[in-house]
């Protein structure tokens, strides 16, 4: 088995703490990985990716190829199809937050953008902030992406529930459920199309 | 035997914990900065007493490196690849002293530039030393790495230098450690120091016994197993795989077995005995590097008149840029899949100064202060600030390397061209722009020298300035006018005052210092959360 997914969005959104939830649960899989970050200057509000490879065999590349991608999982629209190029025509998914983040001046129309989205064969596009605002917590739009995202992981939702309770444990049980409960309202969202 | 998952940078800094490290100097640099990070937050190397504050800069950190192996400790110096012209110095003369404890040098080479003023491959500089590389292509060969760095560093008393790119250092893989693998060194000088002593006369000797261990250096490299040669049946080109692209080399053959020869290179002086096997057997050479052709070049030589060398000079490989799997699979006429292409809407998204910034009110107050004056009169630096040659500022005419921002604003201004401006961060400005500061009091030049003091060095993500709390007196201690060094709080509300007091020192005829002083918002965010967390 072989699963290769990028995170995306723009710099300080935390966009990329679901790659450490997706590994985290992986390990306990005892799975194969790797997953390569942008540190440094585009974390100033630039757009910051992260590949993240995981094989029941061992891994070569730390980037993942390009037209070999089976999952973006993304916290932005646009940045979403900023990564087409690695993106498995037939089998991959874009699974994306539906509201821009616009730091740029020329920013596209909003309906452009989702328009280029759903020419995609497979995808969900979703208004992840909506979901996470509901349920109070206002951080949480990359849960709620990541549990729609998990239907594709071939991860079980109960690896992700033990990770995001490791990472989330030393700020408190309110912390650990309100990300849980993001996580099940984003599956929900997939399981419902 | 203990797995861990971990950075590139983040295995390089646990193997020298492991391995018996006294000390790391280092200054922070993408993509090297994690290493000394690591070390400064492990509970473990604290216990140990290992030292790991940030230096003023990379010469002073190589310095103290070298003076720690002097006594006979393992030390370590880290820096991004441009790190190493800073402490050229020390690095080629630390080649002909040799060392005594063990001391590896790691360069974190940046090809494509991701954070970076060019992609110079460290490889060349320590060819030029004559000082051994090793290059790993995985997480657990980084870390293995440092544990044979140091071995071979101690044995032939020569620094080691430990080359890593920006997909190796910034990616996470598990890797499987040995926690206390050895002691640190106690203090013992080398019966003979002269070695450190490079008078012309002790110099000669050590430069001929550094020539003379080249030969033993190449032999290390051949049989101690880093380098690898994996037969092919298909002799119609040989690969030699250097560093990281081993592995964009192996991802095109994940269904099959590669059939041409591949020589696996990942330390230095490469093997000519193992390369000259290649070349023979083969009827051409594909040559794959992480940076630039530095041995696709040697291998080619000055007039390329044996067999086809295929790489980065000839174009089978773009001549610029980092490598990936693609890249590789084509070079070898490989079928590789394809995406789709990126939709024309998706607009580029620079990075920008964070909302709040106080490098922005000073760039505001600035740009209207320098109205008059017309284009061109500001010199940058490098730091956060260097966004601010981005719209909508557009607020610097120059970056070229740490601390020119204040020695070409000098130059300009003695060309003439007033009014000279200079924008330099603290921390750069410590790191090296004392020594030009003192030239433009020497001369008595008219320049304008903004020290932008945020109290941290924000670009490579908050750490420690050496700067702080030290401005001021540095600048009276070298010479400038107290009266003409003024500082400035960066706000809204005190945008007319400063433009105002910019003003005023633009028109005065000699050096005068601007200190804008506010926190940088990153850094006082982070605070205030960690101080929430206790």
């Amino acid at each position: 088995m072989k699963i290769d997914i990028i995170l995306c969005g723009v710099g300080g959104m935390g966009a990329l703490s679901s790659a450490a939830i997706i590994s985290k649960a992986a390990l306990g899989m005892g799975m194969f990985m790797k997953q390569a970050e942008t540190h440094g200057m585009s974390q100033r509000g630039g757009d910051v990716q992260s590949h993240l490879r995981l094989s029941d065999k061992e891994i070569s590349s730390d980037l993942i190829p390009e037209g070999e991608c089976d999952l973006i999982i993304s916290v932005e629209p646009m940045e979403a199809l900023r990564y087409l190029p690695y993106l498995d025509k037939e089998n991959g998914w874009v699974i994306t937050n539906e509201n821009p983040f616009i730091n740029i001046p020329n920013y596209p129309e909003k309906e452009d953008i989702l328009a280029e989205i759903k020419k995609l064969k497979n995808s969900i596009v979703f208004d992840a902030d909506k979901i996470a605002i509901d349920l109070g917590n206002f951080k949480g739009t990359n849960m709620v992406v990541l549990g729609a995202a998990s239907k594709y992981l071939k991860i079980d939702i109960e690896q992700l529930e033990k990770a995001i309770t490791d990472t989330f444990s030393r700020k408190g049980e309110a912390i650990v459920e309100s990300n849980i409960n993001s996580l099940r309202a984003g599956r929900a969202v997939a399981d419902k199309l | 035997m203990e797995k861990l998952l971990l950075l590139g940078d983040e295995a390089i800094a646990q193997a020298a914990i492991d391995a018996g490290l006294s000390g790391i100097f280092a200054y922070p640099g993408t993509p090297s900065t994690e290493i000394t990070e690591y070390i400064q937050a492990s509970k473990e190397a604290k216990e140990k007493g290992i030292r790991s504050n940030w230096a003023c800069n990379e010469k002073t950190a190589m310095e103290a490196t070298l003076g720690m192996s002097y006594t006979g400790k393992r030390a370590m110096f880290s820096c991004k690849h441009v790190g190493i012209n800073v402490a050229a110095d020390p690095f080629m003369n630390s080649a002909i002293t040799g060392v005594n404890g063990g001391v590896i040098y790691i360069a974190a080479d940046d090809p494509s530039m991701h954070s970076s003023q060019d992609e110079q491959d460290s490889r060349y500089f320590a060819d030029w030393a004559m000082i051994p590389v090793l290059e790993p292509s995985n997480q657990q060969e980084a870390y293995d790495m440092v544990h044979y760095g140091y071995e071979l560093s101690e044995k032939f008393k020569t620094p080691v230098v430990l080359r890593v790119t920006t997909r190796l250092a910034h990616s996470r893989a598990a890797v499987n450690i040995r926690r206390n693998a050895r002691k640190q060194n106690e203090i013992k000088l080398l019966d003979n120091p002269k070695q450190f002593i490079l008078l012309p006369v002790n110099a000669r000797r050590q430069y001929n016994e550094l020539i003379a261990k080249q030969e033993l250096l190449e032999n290390a490299a051949m049989n101690d197993g880093f380098n690898k040669y994996i037969d092919g049946k298909n002799k119609k080109i040989g690969i030699i795989a250097c560093g990281l692209s081993f592995n964009y080399l192996m991802e095109n053959y994940q269904e099959q077995a590669c059939e041409y020869p591949i020589l696996k290179i990942s330390q230095y002086p490469m093997p000519v005995e193992m390369v000259n096997r290649l070349y023979d057997e083969c009827d051409s050479v594909l040559v794959l590097e992480e940076g630039q052709p530095v041995y696709e070049n040697k291998i080619l030589g000055l007039l390329n008149k044996g067999k086809k060398i295929m790489g980065r000079i000839d174009g089978t490989i773009p001549r610029v840029g980092e490598l990936n799997p693609a890249i590789v699979g084509k070079a070898l006429g490989l079928k590789v899949s394809e995406g789709l292409a990126i939709p024309a809407i998706v607009a580029p998204r620079p990075p920008k100064l964070c909302e709040g910034c106080p490098h922005a009110d000073t760039y505001r107050a600035l740009n209207e202060a320098m109205e008059a004056h017309g284009k061109g009169h500001v010199f940058g630096d490098i730091g956060c600030y260097t966004l601010g040659a981005l719209p909508p500022f557009n607020g610097i005419s120059t970056t070229v390397c740490m601390g020119a921002s204040i020695t070409m604003a000098k130059g300009a201004s003695e060309s003439g061209f007033l009014p000279a401006v200079a924008v330099i961060g603290d921390s750069t400005f410590t790191h090296s722009g004392m020594t030009g500061l003192l030239d433009c009091v020497n001369d008595n030049v008219p320049v304008t020298i903004f020290i932008l003091d945020n109290a941290i060095t924000a670009m490579t993500g908050t750490q420690k300035s050496s700067a702080t709390g030290r401005i001021e007196a540095i600048c009276q201690g070298i010479g400038v006018d107290p009266d003409h060094i003024k500082v400035i709080t960066p706000l809204k509300k005190f945008h007319a005052e400063n433009v105002q007091t910019i003003k005023d020192e633009i028109a005065y005829q000699g050096v005068s210092v601007i200190i804008p002083r506010r926190e940088c918002i990153v850094w006082a965010n982070k605070k205030r959360k960690d101080a929430k967390k206790q």
